[in-house]
């Protein structure tokens, strides 16, 4: 384990004050992705109008799917007297038109600020209404304290501790995921399946939010976790988690570990050949089963896709960023094919990060440059200066290529700029090398553009002739 | 295969309370309920105040655009319009104080002042636009004091934009606040001297996908100069020389009529309604800026520029026309001003519109509209998802035309959509670009997918989810 004085600590988190061009979003839209993944969950914003509208507009971009989220519309009057009026007319309607067995209701900077006891006003609405049947959760994601990925996990935490029993114990293992895309969640479900692991995966956005066409529009999308199944999580035999970066408060597999003594593992996102075997390894200790045949293939092809393609990937100088769980995820997979990242960023101020890349980049030729908590300001001055030529994150970054001339492969939330941000594919073996075929012939797309001209530049001219 | 929908069947499209706010033209007795508060919980398509003077202020090319509060209002909103620019691309840097916790406790004046110190040092811009939120709003920030001192301190314009989220659930409020940011920009200094051109403004427009530009040419053409739009490709220099135009053209309502008016009663400048939406609309414009001039030259050369287009653009229209007779349109937009263009549009493309609605139209727009509508046309102030659906169903609407919450509703019902929104890339305004709406229309409308989309699946069963 890497010392106190091998821990690289990362560039002085802006000491700049301005924020210039956003590299994560506000902490409630991390708590709607999170919600989306419950069964019958419909999701309210406890806030101005313009907050819900926002962030279905962000996921309606990134999804391709209508994505429904209720607003208390809070105006000049409310935040003088007080929301709760509001609040409860809105569940009012949320109720009669979306019939929801779920609602989660999430605040904003502006309800935090006006000091609104949601707990309070749900517990007496519930009274009230004499509300059965309907379970409503409020989960504080006040905008100010974290990104959406706080967001996310404040809410999946908010959700298992609401269901969580003391229950029989039973074979179903819980796995609790970061936001990834329902492509990547739809891939760890069939590797839980192909090892014959019977497993409850939280929170399950991969159908919700990722409906194939039926020609209707459902008000609430078939799919999610169940609320049976999240109530038998305490009788896990264990916790799997793709959390490193987690922080303690907000982890649901730690509140599990705490509460209800459920054992937890946190794994790195099984992203690259190392991350996904950490995965296999684990869950073939749980099983016994080795490698059945079909992802022995996998791997396989992977192993030789990456001899295949080293020499190329040697020439790649990373930029990536974005959701920490995947910047780890991702760094390590550029890592394991000779291309060590240069810049490596999150908008996120977590304090795991530069600790678990730690062992990572110790070796490297050039060391990296992390920032955290950083916005795109400060990773195109740090790409720059490192002469990166590849960038791996979300759409927020697409300043990198417009720029200065970094060709961006994109993964992540949000993917406003691309079509299929849900289908992007970089989980399992499969999904790496898919994700290292986009990254390889992104390289070499760049380099057969521009190779004839920069060697005439370099070599013809200056001869003199 | 069974009809999985999560919904129980009492599930109601419409709340009681929005029944006043959908009429149905020519049996409607009473007047539509609009620009209201939308109501909570109904999940409006609205946003909020902080929405509309971010649109109308965001593409004054290049001012610094420093948006005051937590972090996901400036995200959400960054580089999200479409205008293009010929200078400057300042204007698409997206700028945040990035409140946080203890700003939130302590206040955010001494760190507002420090950002805005930043970014003048960093891009020395003739003018910062503040915009308030609703954090920065309700914790009492006097965001106007650090505009003075920081507009003293550095001599350039720092203006305060009055735009916290919950000031009103309209975001015509926000449009009103952008107008007083841009007037205080525009007045000038005691004293000075304003000398009239026969330069003319063009106010509500924006420049998306070159419209302004489009303009431009047109009125180049017959021998009339624009001074500058509000806001499309605008500088701050030619904004500030404003005062000096003969004549304001006004597209679009929102504030603009109000700025006009401004514009009137304090520098005499007269204004006119315009419209470059739709041929017959782009003829009659020209043809009233032609009258106001009141000269031969420009008069023949408007004849002659009109004549020209739309002998060049008829065919084509006509080819379309051919093909889109009698299909049936909804509109939904935000202001009753392009539903209005649209309508004509449509109508000239042989179509049929059985459903239109608004954001935030007012009274006697919806009275215009339900002149012009045919009877059974529903009519729909600030609708929901639930009621779109509803409408699109049971109306059988083969093409939708708005923005894009609505797009992703429309594809999953299978219906065409065409973009009319606040980040198009396409121009749609003069002459080219009704060829280019027209064509939009009809590679929607009768695109071969959804045939493909009605296939049952092979082996004979239905198509399902």
């Amino acid at each position: 384990m890497a010392s106190e004085a091998a821990v690289p600590s990362p560039a002085q988190a802006r000491v700049k004050q301005v924020n210039e061009n956003q590299c994560n979003m506000c902490m409630p839209i991390g708590g709607v992705v999170a919600f989306k993944g419950i069964e019958n969950a419909m999701v309210l914003v406890h806030g101005s109008q313009g907050c819900s509208t926002y962030m279905r507009l962000a996921n309606v971009e990134h999804f391709n799917e209508p994505v429904d989220i209720a607003s208390s519309s809070l105006n000049e009057k409310q935040t003088i007297h007080g929301g709760e009026a509001n609040l409860k007319k809105a569940m009012d309607n949320v109720i009669r038109v979306y019939q929801p067995k779920v609602l989660g209701i999430l605040t904003t900077c502006l309800a935090e600020t006006m000091g609104e006891d949601i707990d309070r006003i749900v517990a007496s609405y519930i009274v009230e209404r004499k509300i059965t049947g309907i379970d409503i959760i409020p989960v504080p994601t006040p905008s100010y304290s974290g990104t959406h990925t706080e967001g996310f996990w404040a809410a999946a935490r908010g959700i298992v501790a609401y269901y969580a029993r003391s229950t029989e114990s039973h074979r179903c293992i819980n796995v609790i995921i970061p936001n990834i895309s329902p492509a990547d969640i739809r891939e760890i479900k069939r590797i839980l399946g192909l090892m014959g692991i019977e497993y409850t995966l939280l929170p399950d956005f991969s159908m919700t939010l990722d409906r194939p066409f039926g020609g209707k529009y459902q008000k609430i999308p078939t799919g999610g976790t169940t609320v049976k199944e999240i109530a038998e999580m305490p009788g896990a035999p264990m916790t799997i988690q793709f959390g490193t970066t987690c922080p303690d408060s907000l982890s649901p597999g730690l509140f599990l570990q705490q509460e209800y003594n459920v054992p937890l593992v946190n794994l790195p996102l099984p992203i690259g050949l190392e991350n996904t075997d950490l995965l296999i390894g684990t869950l073939s200790k749980i099983t016994g089963n080795a490698l059945p045949e079909e992802l022995a293939l996998e791997r396989g092809w992977l192993l030789d896709g990456m001899a295949d393609s080293h020499k190329y990937n040697a020439d790649g100088r990373p930029v990536v960023y974005g959701e920490p769980e995947l910047v780890y995820a991702f760094s390590s997979a550029c890592a394991e094919n000779g291309a060590m990242p240069l810049v490596i960023a999150s908008g996120s101020k977590t304090s795991h990060l530069a600790e678990l890349l730690a062992p990572l980049i110790r070796n490297a030729d050039e060391q990296p440059v992390l920032l955290e908590e950083s916005d795109f300001a400060a990773i195109e001055e740090a790409a720059r200066g490192a002469q990166a030529n590849i960038a791996i994150g979300h759409s927020g970054g697409k300043s990198l290529s417009e720029r200065h001339d970094i060709p961006l492969v994109r993964m992540g939330y949000p993917i406003h700029d691309r079509i299929g941000g849900q289908r992007i594919l970089s989980a399992g073996y499969r999904g790496t090398l898919a994700f290292l075929d986009r990254f390889t012939n992104t390289l070499l797309e760049h380099k057969y553009a521009t190779y004839r001209q920069k060697i005439k530049e370099e070599l013809c001219i200056s001869e003199g002739i | 295969m069974e009809d999985s929908c999560a919904l129980p069947a009492a599930a109601v499209a419409c709340i009681d309370e929005r029944q006043d706010s959908i009429q149905t033209a020519g049996t409607s007795r009473t007047r539509i309920h609009c620009a209201d508060d939308s109501l909570a919980g109904s999940v409006s398509q609205r946003a909020c105040v902080f929405c509309g003077a971010r649109v109308v202020l965001n593409p004054v090319t290049d001012a610094v655009h420093l948006v005051h509060g937590p972090i996901g209002c400036a995200t959400y909103t960054m580089d999200i319009r479409g205008s293009l620019s010929s200078g400057s691309e300042l204007f698409r840097n997206s700028f945040s104080t990035d409140m946080k916790e203890r700003d939130v406790i302590f206040g955010g004046e001494k760190k507002l002042a420090a950002c805005i110190d930043e970014v003048v040092e960093k891009y020395c811009p003739p003018a910062v636009f503040v915009y308030a939120t609703c954090v920065s709003g309700m914790i009492g920030d006097d965001i106007i004091a650090v505009c003075k001192a920081a507009s003293a301190r550095h001599n350039i314009d720092v203006i305060p934009v009055e735009s916290s989220g919950f000031i009103s659930g309209n975001k015509v409020v926000g449009y009103r606040a952008a107008a007083e940011a841009l007037l205080r920009l525009i007045r000038p200094k005691d004293g000075e001297v304003i000398e009239k051109t026969r330069k003319i403004n063009f106010l509500g427009e924006y420049n998306l996908g070159g419209e302004k530009w489009l303009a431009e040419r047109y009125l180049r053409e017959i021998g009339v100069e624009i001074n500058v739009a509000f806001t499309g490709d605008s500088t701050v220099a030619a904004l500030k020389r404003a005062p000096s135009a003969c004549l304001n053209l006004v597209q679009c309502t929102g504030s603009m009529h109000w700025v006009a008016q401004n514009l009137e009663r304090t520098f005499g400048t007269p204004y006119m309604d315009v419209n470059f939406f739709g041929p017959e609309n782009t003829a009659e414009s020209l043809r009233k800026i032609a009258a106001f001039f009141d000269d031969t030259a420009i008069t023949e050369r408007t004849e002659a520029l009109i004549s020209r287009e739309m002998t060049r653009i008829r065919p084509t229209i006509e080819k379309y026309r051919s093909r889109l007779r009698g299909k049936r349109a909804a509109i939904y937009v935000g202001g009753a001003y392009k539903a209005i263009a649209i309508i004509r549009q449509l109508r000239g493309l042989g179509m049929e519109i059985v459903l239109t609605g608004t954001q935030t139209g007012k009274q006697d727009e919806y009275e215009s509209m339900g002149r012009i509508l045919s009877e059974g046309t529903v009519i729909i102030d600030d609708a929901n998802p639930a009621e779109l659906e509803k409408f699109l169903v049971e109306k059988k609407v083969d093409v939708m035309i708005g923005g894009v919450k609505e797009r992703v509703l429309a594809y999953k019902l299978g219906i065409g959509f065409v973009d009319h929104n606040h980040d198009r890339k396409d121009g749609l305004a003069g002459f080219d670009g009704s060829v280019r709406f027209a064509r939009e229309v009809y590679v929607t409308t009768c695109s071969p997918v959804w045939q493909s989309l009605k296939t049952a699946l092979p082996g004979g069963s239905v198509h399902g989810q």
